[in-house]
């Protein structure tokens, strides 16, 4: 498993350099600098602008200019932002990608389980009004124009209904003297939601190990428990109200985006398990006399699973559009809004910067989805 | 076959082969008929196609171009702008004073035009790819294939916002851009693997044999046989353009004189977007014009895979 690991790692890595050194060529294809931006300007005479080239580094060589730009990249330094001037565009993503970060994840999980279940469920009914139900809706929300829908949402639930705010990350009326950063607490609160998942996953796993009865039950029990004693660590520190604020304006848009990416898992989990359900064994597992939701959970739908994980390195392209386009929508200031914000307002270094870094998300979440599958899958992981 | 029975021997080459497609032809229409979905998303594609005709046909003669121009008409007859649907304008006007159902008439033929050249670009692409990674193997195949790697995981519409801000986007880049991606990345790993089963069969050999070069043998015999396969893959590659552009002109990024999303966009911008139950005129047709056609072109590649995809029509 180490050696598929290394490999992927460093093939991974290549494609990460492949893919900077495009995009320096893309922005370098294109005619003029950034000094052009002054030409018009009658304020600026010519040794000015050709004093702006010389400090940006432009009068060189293109490939001394290219090393330039891989050293910063490594560096970690990705130039100034024009419409945050005078912040960095690392500083900037180094804000802003938590936020993402904690949105991708809870939705990434929450879309895969629910299509998983929903897809089980809808393999075992075969040809019942149920799998109609579930086909038409699923694949409706997977093909809704999704701001349409985000729209949609916020006003059925943040405007007619007012169960959650209407966008944005906080309420400035909750959080004014509130004496913590919100970047500092969001940071906490990212660290308390990967304890408390890992600290439940462990639990479901202990228990599966051992052959305890009830292990689903043990794990939502495990992950409540856990839940409310980081609430509680909150409250004791006081800041459990900002907490909550900052939840409850997620809500909203990790639903949305759960529920128009969920489709693609159901029907994928569907045709793998009618394939898997052919197969000897399960007729074996049959002639036993197991229960049925025995055969189903762990005959048919462990071996089912391979297929659909593989799936979500396809799918990835399709979640990160949906991201940018959600927290957009739903003015979740992340990286998907940074990147089209600064598009609008032709912030260069900004855009470059947040695309590079979104590049870099989906690399790394390729590199999770091949742990994940090395992890399912003994031939891997042996 | 009875082709030789029939026609015997003086029998044209093209009608022989027109026979051929005529049959072929009938046998997947009734595999396709068979699914009710693919032909309900074929009633709304034609639907759709039958507006875009209709629009200039009805510019030239019943509707005034003064008021009726999708993009700087004016309903002089209507007092307040935006107007609720009237007798004039059976879906109202938008906050400009241009009639919406002219509106969203004229864009669907923009849609298709753009979802057209898309996949024209995405099949052009993925055949060639997949037909000479197939049939040179080796290195060509292992480049080609890391390629793809890269191109799938490529998101193309946070690729579409940079390339807005870095040269500003047209609907012909848009379709290059999205082509591409889905051209070089999935379809091109799809059409390999149906390739690699092409390249093993003995008319290639023959073809071969009688002297055919790489070039001739792939683009005259590998190619033809992707076709129906890679046809399959274009109604998804027009399901991602048409969304992109939809996508990229609401949030204002898209250089188009008129598109659904433009109409998003511009409701957007006038404020009245959260004010479904007062305003809808403005929000929904647009938006389920977008849905629905993205979906019938999905339906349509869903049921085209059961045609085309023995595997799945048993069960």
């Amino acid at each position: 498993m180490t050696r598929f690991l290394l490999r992927r790692g460093l093939q991974i890595l290549l494609t990460l350099f492949v893919f900077v050194t495009m995009v320096f060529f893309l922005v370098n294809a294109q005619p003029g600098d950034v000094s052009n931006f002054f030409a018009l300007d009658p304020n600026i005479p010519p040794e000015t602008r050709a004093q702006i080239q010389e400090r940006f580094g432009l009068d060189q060589p293109l490939w001394r200019q290219y090393l330039t730009y891989l050293g910063n990249f490594v560096r970690g330094d990705l130039g100034t932002s024009f419409s945050l001037y005078p912040r960095g565009v690392g500083e900037v993503i180094a804000e802003r990608l938590p936020r993402t970060v904690m949105l991708f994840a809870t939705a990434t999980v929450a879309s895969f389980y629910m299509g998983f279940a929903l897809g089980k469920i809808v393999a075992w009914r075969r040809g019942q009004w149920f799998e109609y139900a579930a086909t038409v809706g699923g694949v409706s929300l997977y093909t809704v124009f999704t701001p349409w829908f985000g729209l949609m949402m916020i006003w059925a639930f943040g405007y007619k209904l007012g169960w959650f705010p209407l966008g944005k990350f906080l309420d400035p009326r909750i959080w004014s003297g509130a004496g913590v950063d919100a970047n500092t607490l969001f940071g906490q609160m990212l660290v308390a939601a990967g304890l408390v998942s890992v600290l439940a996953i462990a639990a479901l796993v202990a228990a599966r190990r051992r052959r305890l009865p009830h292990t689903t039950l043990i794990g939502v029990g495990v992950l409540a428990a856990a839940g409310a004693a980081a609430l509680g660590a909150f409250a004791l520190a006081g800041t459990a109200h900002l907490a909550l604020d900052v939840v409850s304006h997620m809500v909203l848009p990790v639903v949305t985006l759960t529920l128009i990416s969920f489709a693609g898992t159901m029907l994928l989990t569907r045709n793998s398990m009618l394939e898997t359900m052919r197969e000897d064994y399960v007729l074996a597992a049959r002639a036993k006399g197991l229960p049925e939701s025995v055969v189903r959970d762990r005959h048919v739908a462990r071996n089912a699973i391979l297929p659909v994980v593989t799936s979500l390195v396809f799918s990835l392209a399709f979640a990160i559009d949906g991201g940018v386009i959600i927290e957009t929508v739903f003015s979740w200031p992340g990286m998907g809004q940074t990147l089209v914000a600064a598009a609008q307002q032709e912030d260069l270094p900004l855009a470059v910067g947040a695309f590079v870094f979104v590049g870099v998300f989906v690399l790394l979440a390729h590199l999770a989805v091949d742990v994940l599958y090395a992890l399912l899958d003994p031939r891997i992981r042996l | 076959m009875r082709v030789d029975a029939d026609y015997g021997e003086s029998v044209p080459l093209w009608r022989v082969r027109a026979g051929l497609f005529w049959a072929t032809t009938r046998r997947n229409w009734r595999l396709f008929a068979a699914t009710r979905i693919g032909l309900a998303g074929l009633g709304i594609i034609s639907l759709y196609a039958l507006m875009a005709i209709a629009h200039p046909l009805l510019i030239a003669t019943v509707w005034d171009p003064a008021i009726y121009d999708p993009v700087i008409g004016y309903a002089f007859d209507q007092t307040v702008q935006p107007a609720p649907p009237s007798r004039a304008h059976p879906l109202g006007t938008d906050p400009l004073g241009r009639d919406v159902l002219s509106q969203l008439m004229f864009s669907a033929r923009t849609e298709f035009v753009l979802g057209i050249s898309a996949a024209v670009i995405t099949v052009t692409i993925g055949t060639t790819v997949g037909a000479v990674a197939a049939y040179f193997g080796g290195v060509v195949d292992a480049v080609l294939m890391r390629l793809a790697d890269i191109m799938i995981m490529v998101p193309g519409i946070s690729v579409l916002i940079v390339l807005s801000a870095l040269v500003g986007v047209q609907q012909f880049e848009l379709a290059l851009v999205i082509g591409v991606l889905s051209g070089f990345g999935g379809t091109a790993v799809l059409l390999k693997s149906q390739a690699l089963s092409v390249v093993v069969k003995p008319y290639i050999e023959a073809a071969r044999a009688a002297g055919g070069g790489p070039w001739h043998v792939i683009f005259t015999h590998i190619v033809p046989n992707l076709l129906p396969l890679a046809f399959l893959y274009m109604m998804f590659t027009v399901t991602a353009a048409i969304f992109s552009e939809a996508v990229l002109s609401f949030l204002g990024l898209l250089d188009v004189r008129m598109s659904w999303g433009l109409m998003i966009h511009t409701t957007e911008s006038a404020g009245y977007l959260l004010d479904v139950g007062n305003y809808w005129w403005l929000i929904l047709p647009a938006s389920l014009s977008i849905t629905l056609l993205c979906s019938s072109f999905y339906l349509v590649g869903r049921a085209l895979d059961e045609v085309v995809n023995p595997r799945l029509r048993q069960r």
